[in-house]
């Protein structure tokens, strides 16, 4: 690829420094806009090297229950695509470096429009998409002009992408790598960590892009296990922490769903928590 | 019949009916609907796979199902002389049976050993269970907790067929969140499930693959209708949810220009609210359950959810193969309200003796329409494609009698 992005640059920053990086997800809006923005901004100031932004859809198909919930309140709350795009764009005054990608289903930016959407978005800072639902059988849909306007696209291999399947979804992807660590939906099962590992390392033979590993990873302790790896076997290059962080959201609302005083810091409590899993 | 100018002819290898349709899943999902339409493609061109369908619906399901002239009611209408293809006389009361046995067959072929289904009304989730039940495997039934509910003749008949119930109660406890939910179920246990989709819907091959299990209506009707009366239909009428019984209807008409086809979506309580489920007069395109299709949907693409006195129609989406059928207009799609299909089921049920579902009830209620508009040797044919036995109590209630 020939972009270089501020993806690209944190994760060569990153190497340099001999550490893996944080990746965190939250969703837009969740669980109203002012707070979501809050928790957005103080994210790199916590420790995440990269930053997932839920857009969110009332048919989150590959998400478990923490982060349908997440997608629920955020719509509630009348959260939309322009008002994410928006939270980009004022994420960007204030830190031009913390790589931001956008997560989420195809149907909010179909309707949007692909080619506008991508072109909106990289205006805002977006740095990368992860569309969960368009595979590589369907580039010419999003991947392709999200490319074009300059934006990476991180595709999601997962236990059942095979050695003979793996270079389609290697074709176009460029940033970092997505593994889903089971087969499954977010933030239920726990990863098999050796058997993460090995599927890591079998993928690192067949590109050099950075690979994060996600989905059911919610402790420091999972974090540092994934990026550290053992004797015989390297770690991955990043681990993506979203049910979790998430839940925590739900956790700290009271009854009437407002979110308690103590929600922010609680929150970032956790991304802390979840950093000094990289950094020792 | 492969012409190159023929519309029996999709999808294209990619699963699109024009630019419907496709295979919009996660990846985990990929390789799995890859190896379906491959394991599908092999056992239609295997005469032992067609064999053992073709013995099983006629054996089992009791095919072919009856076309029936429904002399009484067209008198009644004063025109167009009515048949209904009596699918509602297939084992477990629906057309969903005809589907359900292709894929059950499929799932042995495939060496599966545990099916899964979502269910809106019950009707597919029983057809489900019960060939579960017949080829011994065990079936995992979603359905959305409001449903459960609504429909508790139909859940205690699954139970009874060993199926075991999810009352699906993320997002509104709905079709579409059962159907979610089978689709995370499906994702989470790749190696030994098959997914059992009810309807002409979901990513590529699902659409096509429902729609040639359901064909055999249509299929009979052609040579019903010979035999009736040496010619074919002029007109065929069927009601849209997702679409399976329309399109099994259809599909062996749709290069015979001269036989007009009506499917008609259920308005609810009107077209100019956001209370009805008819997606194609009411929706715009966009991208669910692994397929592009016409959807209900808000401003920000979110789905939004429909609403039909029948829970069978309830459903926010569209057979894609529909969607393109609509955007070409080889097919009207029309549309009938709960209040119309209420008459229409009261109608049916004294003038003919048969007490339809209120699925075919929004059919009939375009019969009504339209049938007094044409001559007396017009030929129309509409399908009955399911009894009424299971929506006996939410009419109760509509008519506001207590049982």
């Amino acid at each position: 690829m020939t972009i270089t992005s501020r993806i690209d640059r944190r994760f060569s920053d990153l190497k340099a420094e001999g550490r893996g990086a944080l990746v965190t997800f939250i969703t837009a809006g969740d669980p109203n806009l002012d707070i979501s923005f809050e928790i957005l901004k103080s994210l790199p100031k916590n420790g995440a090297d990269v930053i997932e932004l839920g857009m969110p859809f009332s048919d989150p198909m590959a998400d478990g229950p923490a982060i349908q919930l997440a997608s629920e309140r955020a719509l509630a709350g009348g959260q939309t695509m322009a008002k994410t795009l928006d939270m980009v764009r004022r994420f960007r005054e204030d830190d031009d470096d913390t790589p931001l990608v956008l997560m989420g289903y195809y149907n909010p930016i179909y309707h949007y429009g692909p080619e506008q959407f991508v072109k909106d978005a990289k205006t805002a800072g977006v740095d990368g998409l992860i569309v969960v639902d368009v595979p590589p059988e369907a580039d010419e849909e999003l991947c392709l002009p999200a490319i074009q306007a300059g934006l990476n696209f991180i595709r999601l291999a997962t236990p059942t992408t095979d050695d003979e399947r793996l270079p389609k979804v290697l074709e176009n992807t460029s940033g970092f790598l997505y593994y889903v660590s089971v087969t499954g939906i977010t933030g239920v099962n726990a990863p098999d960590i050796a058997d993460v590992l090995q599927n890591v390392a079998r993928i690192k033979t067949k590109t050099s892009l950075p690979v994060a590993v996600g989905f059911g990873v919610k402790s420091a302790e999972q974090v540092r296990a994934i990026v550290s790896g053992t004797d015989e076997i390297a770690g991955a290059d990043a681990v993506v922490v979203g049910s979790a962080i998430v839940r925590t959201i739900e956790e700290n609302l009271d009854e009437q769903g407002q979110p308690k005083s103590e929600l922010v810091e609680t929150v970032n409590k956790l991304i802390s928590e979840l950093a000094s899993g990289i950094r020792t | 019949m492969t012409t190159a100018n023929s519309l029996m002819n999709g999808p294209d290898d990619r699963g699109h009916f024009g630019k419907y349709g496709g295979r919009f899943v996660a990846e985990t999902l990929m390789p799995l609907i890859l190896e379906l339409e491959q394991a599908y493609d092999e056992a239609n061109q295997d005469p032992e796979f067609q064999k053992e369908l073709n013995y099983l619906l006629t054996h089992y399901a009791g095919r072919p199902s009856a076309l029936y002239h429904a002399e009484r009611l067209s008198e009644h209408l004063g025109g167009a002389k009515i048949y209904f293809k009596r699918d509602e006389l297939n084992h477990t009361g629906s057309h969903k049976i005809n589907n359900c046995l292709g894929q059950i067959l499929l799932a042995k072929r495939m060496g599966k050993t545990r099916i899964i289904a979502e269910t809106g009304a019950g009707q597919h989730g029983v057809a489900v269970a019960t060939v579960a039940a017949r080829f011994n495997l065990p079936c995992t039934v979603f359905m959305g907790a409001t449903d459960v509910e609504r429909q508790s003749p139909n859940v205690f008949r699954m139970k009874l067929l060993g199926a075991e119930i999810r009352p699906v109660t993320s997002g509104r406890g709905t079709l579409k969140d059962a159907m979610n939910e089978a689709l995370r179920d499906w994702v989470t246990n790749v190696d030994d499930t098959f997914y059992i989709i009810g309807t002409a819907a979901g990513p590529h091959p699902y659409p096509a693959m429902v729609r040639d299990f359901q064909s055999v209506i249509g299929r009979e009707v052609r040579e019903q209708m010979m035999e009736a009366e040496g010619r074919l239909p002029d007109s065929l009428v069927a009601c849209i949810g997702g679409g399976s019984n329309a399109i099994g209807l259809f599909h062996p008409f749709l290069d015979d220009r001269d036989v007009d086809i009506y499917g008609v979506e259920a308005a609810g309580r009107g077209l100019e609210g956001n209370e009805h489920a008819a997606s194609l007069n009411g929706g715009e395109p966009g991208v669910l359950h692994g397929n592009r299709t016409y959807l209900l949907q808000d401003d920000d693409g979110q789905i939004l959810e429909g609403h039909s006195i029948s829970a069978g129609l309830d459903y926010p989406g569209i057979g894609p193969e529909h969607a393109w059928l609509k955007d070409i207009g080889r097919v009207n799609y029309v549309s009938a309200t709960d209040v119309e299909a209420l008459d229409a089921f009261k109608m049916c049920s004294k003038l003919e003796g048969i007490i339809p579902a209120l699925e075919p009830s929004h059919a009939l209620a375009y019969v009504k329409q339209l049938a007094p508009t044409l001559p007396k040797d017009h030929l129309l044919v509409m399908n009955l494609c399911g009894r009424g036995d299971k929506d006996v109590f939410s009419v109760a209630e509509h008519l506001g009698v207590e049982m």
